[in-house]
């Protein structure tokens, strides 16, 4: 390529005629015209005449900020053209350096340090502005090492523009460069006690960036800063000595007990909006044991919740939120306006307040809470109706159901949630519905009859984000026939021409559940048939009563529901029962050749099943003694075993019972079973249904049923031994040997004497609140049900997911890191403030005396931590020079020892000079 | 700290991008994109705040407001008071106004240079530096002058034509 000739630089196009021909240009050509430009450009940026290069510069800078072009190949050109004379080509050139030098990688930035040098000491008021803010932008370890003493002097610039830019640079250089806050770091104390506004407020927001990693530094300041917030009445800086002591104030609880009148004095006078937030939100997270100043602080939420600026109404929830977390009353208090909130216009708004009430959720309140929520669901968009929704199964299912007491009443309302047209929450109603029925007992009744209308009602199957909520109804109402009033509605229900509509593995779900309580109503049909004729062998009245006496006994619990058997006896005929048997043959029939492995597997076990029992009821009917009685008694047999089978109690598994398994000699977990396929190849596995909460014998079961119609005599011994094998792997894999193979395995029993304390407990304490609350439903009167839960795994997995999230936040962003690192740095220093308390008790010493002394405690007692490393300032300044990009982290920790140590060094040296010495009287008293 | 300041038109197209920790380009253009994603579902009158933990990781809030074509946005973390930058914000569309006399979208769409000059005299560092917009202008109005006198004693070709 050519250099550029004299034409280039005559006919050259400026920005302003890039912007205009970009403009023209039609859409879609864009990135060709940006090439060319660029091509353009590459030829002028080489010229030697500094107006051509700035130009091209420019249009280059232009292109790379707003059309995100790529420009770190002209890096050296912004070096080269920040020596220009014009000051103009000099903006040129640190602006595109300012905007694309990246501090980490770009090698030629230390090119630039001789000319930021120079120009950082030029008379020239804007070139030393454009230097800083330069400085600020691209500021790497090496230039603010180098560029330290520059900084330094102008610190104490005559120029208060230049000075105040010089205190805002000072932040990068010193998260760079720690070493340069023993330089620097007195000359920007001494800015504390400026007069003009915009340096104080410089150094303020400076000490406000440093405070927020490493507050307790910075406590000795504390008279300095209160000097600010007692005499200044600038809102600019009064919100960020506010912030400051919101971090300053938990660290030392005398100074909040200073604090607390002035901040409380702002927030009464102060007109400005911003300052009046800003304290009401210092008081609320840093002064909260102050009770006056809280309620103070809630009355300001109130007036800020009742404005109509949707900004004051999102932040004065927000703050809501942060009392939240200590007192929960003071939002309760304002119940009506957060309710209000609800709904807003503004979604982030309506978030918040959501927010908020669900934190006022406990037992008493959630029934009301969660009616005003859902009729607020009903009104509102799509998206907000799910998060509704989504909060409430949450806030409910938490801990359990903590704070659910009513469980007829929740699983109501989980019904009713289902049936909110936008809902696309199934997933988890489902899961609740189901997890509900497993863990309490007593709320099985209420659920079968809200399971029941979900599977009776046809419209429901047409929405499919329904389907995940009707497998789960469909799983309950199997499960739990035994507590349905009519199981014959059921197995309609189950069949009905609609199901059709859903996915394969929830019909599956749904033939599976009809294949329970078909063999519920023949096995109580011959119960009765039994007890009326009195069946000889196995089958004997006493058998059948005790078994059923058993089942009545663990299943159907305390509040008195009408015993299975006898409420179905009056639908229980053989006419009726044939033609149950009849309706299912018919639907499952053509099932039976479907494609879907799922469907069909659950239809062939049902079909099974009928022939197996159908010859029996016929048999009975045509009254037909003799053969078929032999056979009859088989099936009935059969029948028996498969119903005890699926009436075994399931209960809920601890997420942590698998690894609870030992694993058992000579089982090699990690083998390779690719060769298994071919000798399993022509072996049809059970299939599982896809619901993982159904037990596997089921699958095995029913097939073990599918092959009794064949041979039944052998194979019944056969299912027999089968079951209990299965019985005993079920025992084995699922829950661990030892205690909690009882907790798991079993239902603690209702009666069980720890429950019973538990449940007085609770009992007694529900009595206290009845009689301090008036208007209490009846219904919580009764004692809250048992809800079975683990104490082991479930409750250590929330435990590290808890602290997963916390490490998430912390390694979020460098702040989080040095918060983090805070906590554990504070407690080695926690017994700085009663020794720095004697060290200025020794004497009556001047301010700086009494801060050097801390300073240097703060610093030994750091280094007795082992936390810094070295014991020597002058030591640690090599050791950091050598420290690489790795170490900065590390050096960052040491920073907050450096920067109280510096501060004491030049302190006490230039003591003498300072006119300090005349405050000496207010400080000491002020932190003791 | 000040995180970034950014305007977007109403069409998503950037006018102005200022991030005060190094962003690489085209993690700029993403966040712009997806910044104008969020602007452009609010309706009007609603809080002037959106939470942008997911861009900018947590902690970190964005406030933005409209000025006729213009979506004017600030990026700010916890040691920024929220209502603050709202006033912030408009000192920096006054001084625009002073600068160019009843400033449009095109005024800052030439005036590529001038905007950020006039952003550097406000924010230094992601530090407020100036909140009075008259001193801000003033600033402004001495660097240009500065730059017109530089200019005309400097001959921009050195040698024939002058």
């Amino acid at each position: 390529m050519t250099g550029p000739s004299l034409m280039d630089s005559l006919f050259q196009r400026s920005i302003d005629d890039l912007i205009k021909a970009l403009r023209l240009t039609p859409p879609g050509t864009e990135a060709a015209f940006v090439a060319k430009a660029i091509e353009e450009i590459r030829r002028e940026i080489r010229s030697t005449d500094p107006h051509t290069k700035a130009s091209a510069l420019q249009k280059l800078t232009y292109l790379h900020s707003l059309h995100g072009l790529d420009m770190s190949w002209a890096a050296f050109h912004s070096v080269e053209l920040s020596s220009a004379a014009a000051h103009s080509h000099k903006r040129t050139a640190y602006l595109s350096a300012a905007l694309s030098f990246n501090p980490a990688t770009t090698d030629v930035i230390l090119l630039l340090t001789h000319q930021l040098r120079k120009d950082l000491s030029s008379p020239n008021v804007h070139d030393v502005s454009l230097a800083l803010s330069t400085l600020s932008s691209i500021c790497n370890s090496d230039l603010a090492r180098d560029l330290t003493p520059e900084l330094f002097t102008l610190l104490s610039s005559s120029k208060v523009t230049v000075r105040k830019k010089a205190i805002a640079t000072v932040l990068r250089v010193f998260e760079q460069y720690p070493d340069a806050v023993r330089v620097c770091f007195k000359r920007v104390v001494e800015n504390l006690e400026n007069s003009d506004m915009g340096i104080l407020s410089a150094v303020v927001g400076l000490f406000c960036e440093l405070t927020e990693n490493e507050p307790r530094s910075y406590l000795p300041l504390a008279p300095e800063f209160y000097k600010i917030l007692v005499d200044c009445k600038n809102n600019w800086v009064l919100i960020k000595v506010l912030k400051i002591f919101a971090k300053l104030a938990p660290l030392e609880p005398r100074l909040g007990k200073r604090v607390v009148e002035p901040i409380c004095e702002i927030m009464k006078t102060m007109g400005a909006k911003s300052l009046v937030f800003e304290c009401v939100r210092t008081i609320l997270t840093s002064l909260s044991e102050y009770d006056s100043a809280v309620k103070l602080a809630v009355n300001k939420v109130r007036e800020f919740l009742s404005e109509d600026d949707p900004n004051l109404k999102y932040l004065g929830l927000q703050a809501l939120a942060i009392v939240a977390q200590k007192d929960i009353l003071a939002v309760v208090e304002n119940k009506d306006l957060v309710v209000k909130a609800l709904s807003d216009s503004d979604v982030n708004i309506r978030f918040e307040a959501l927010r908020l009430v669900m934190c006022m959720v406990s037992e008493d309140n959630v029934m009301e809470i969660c009616r005003i929520l859902i009729s607020h669901a009903l009104k509102s968009d799509p998206e907000f109706c799910n998060e509704i929704l989504g909060f409430i199964l949450l806030t409910c299912g938490r801990n359990y159901y903590e704070v659910v007491f009513d469980f007829d009443w929740y699983v109501l309302f989980l019904g009713e949630m289902a049936r909110v047209p936008h809902c696309q929450k199934g997933d988890e109603i489902a899961t609740q519905l189901i997890d509900i029925g497993m863990r309490v007992k007593d709320a099985r009744s209420q659920l079968v009859n809200v399971t029941r209308e979900l599977v009776i009602d046809p419209a429901l199957l047409g929405n499919p984000f329904m389907h995940a909520v009707l497998s789960a109804a469909a799983w309950v109402s199997g499960e739990y026939i035994k507590l349905s009033r009519n199981p014959f509605e059921i197995i309609e229900a189950l069949l009905q021409p609609r199901t059709s509509l859903l996915s394969p593995s929830v019909r599956a779900i749904y033939i599976h559940s009809a294949f329970k309580v078909l063999m519920f109503c023949v096995y109580s049909y011959l119960k009765l048939n039994g007890e009326e004729s009195s069946l000889p062998s196995t089958l004997t009245d006493s058998e059948l009563v005790s078994d059923v006496e058993l089942d009545d006994h663990n299943m159907i619990v305390t509040n008195g529901q009408a015993p299975s058997a006898s409420s179905i006896t009056h639908h229980l005929t053989q006419e009726s029962l044939l033609a149950l048997v009849n309706l299912v043959e018919i639907n499952l029939g053509p099932l039976a050749g479907s494609n879907e492995v799922e469907v069909l597997e659950r239809s062939t076990n049902v079909l099974g099943l009928i022939k197996l029992i159908k010859p029996m009821l016929l048999g009975s009917l045509n009254d037909c003694e003799g053969d078929q009685t032999k056979g009859e008694l088989k099936a009935s047999e059969t029948v028996k075993m498969i119903f005890d089978s699926c009436s075994e109690d399931l209960g809920p598994v601890s997420v942590n019972a698998q690894e609870k398994v030992p694993i058992p000699d000579g089982l090699v977990l990690k083998e390779n079973l690719d060769d298994l396929e071919e000798i399993c190849g022509d072996i049809k596995l059970p299939v599982l249904t896809s619901f993982s909460l159904v037990r596997p014998q089921f699958a095995e079961t029913s097939n073990s049923a599918e092959c009794q119609g064949k041979d039944e005599s052998e194979l019944s011994t056969g299912s027999t031994s089968l079951l209990a094998e299965h019985r005993k792997r079920h025992g084995l894999y699922y829950l661990s040997p030892g205690n909690t193979v009882t907790t798991s395995n079993d239902y603690p029993p209702a009666h069980d004497p720890k429950d019973m304390a538990i449940d007085e407990d609770e009992d007694l304490a529900k009595l206290t609140e009845k009689s301090l609350l008036t208007g209490k439903k009846p219904s919580q009167s009764k004692p809250r049900p048992v809800v079975v839960r683990f104490d082991d795994g479930e409750v250590t997995n929330a435990a590290t997911n808890r602290t997963e999230i916390k490490a998430g936040l912390i390694s979020g962003a460098v702040n989080e890191v040095l918060l983090g690192d805070e906590a554990t740095t504070s407690s080695s220093s926690r017994r700085k403030p009663p020794k720095s308390r004697r060290a200025a008790e020794d004497s009556n010493v001047s301010i700086t005396e009494y801060k050097s002394d801390a300073s240097k405690i703060d610093q030994s007692e750091h280094s007795k931590a082992g936390l810094g490393g070295s014991k020597h300032n002058g030591h640690g300044k090599e050791r950091r020079r050598r420290s690489s990009g790795k170490d900065k982290e590390h050096d960052r920790k040491d920073k907050h020892k450096s920067d109280s140590a510096a501060y004491g060094k030049h302190r006490s040296r230039h003591r003498a000079d300072k006119a300090v010495e005349a405050q000496a009287p207010v400080i000491p008293d002020f932190l003791l | 700290m000040i995180r970034g300041v950014i305007i977007i038109n109403d069409q998503g197209k950037p006018r102005l991008i200022k991030f005060y920790e190094f962003q690489p380009p085209d993690k700029q253009q993403e966040l712009v994109r997806s910044i104008y994603r969020v602007l452009c579902s609010r309706a009007e009158n609603v809080s002037n705040f959106v939470k942008a933990d997911s861009l900018f990781g947590p902690d970190v809030r964005l406030v933005y407001k409209t000025f006729a074509t213009l979506y004017f946005v600030f990026i700010f973390d916890k040691s920024e008071n929220e209502l603050a930058m709202i006033d912030l914000m408009q000192v920096f569309v006054e001084t625009l106004n002073k600068c160019f006399r009843e400033v449009c979208e095109l005024d800052i769409v030439f005036n590529f240079y001038k905007v950020h000059m006039i952003l550097d005299e406000i924010i230094l560092g992601g530090q407020v530096l100036e909140t009075s917009s008259e001193e801000v202008a003033n600033a402004v109005d001495a660097i240009s002058r500065l730059e017109k006198n530089a200019n005309s004693m400097i001959p921009s070709i050195p040698g024939w034509q002058r």
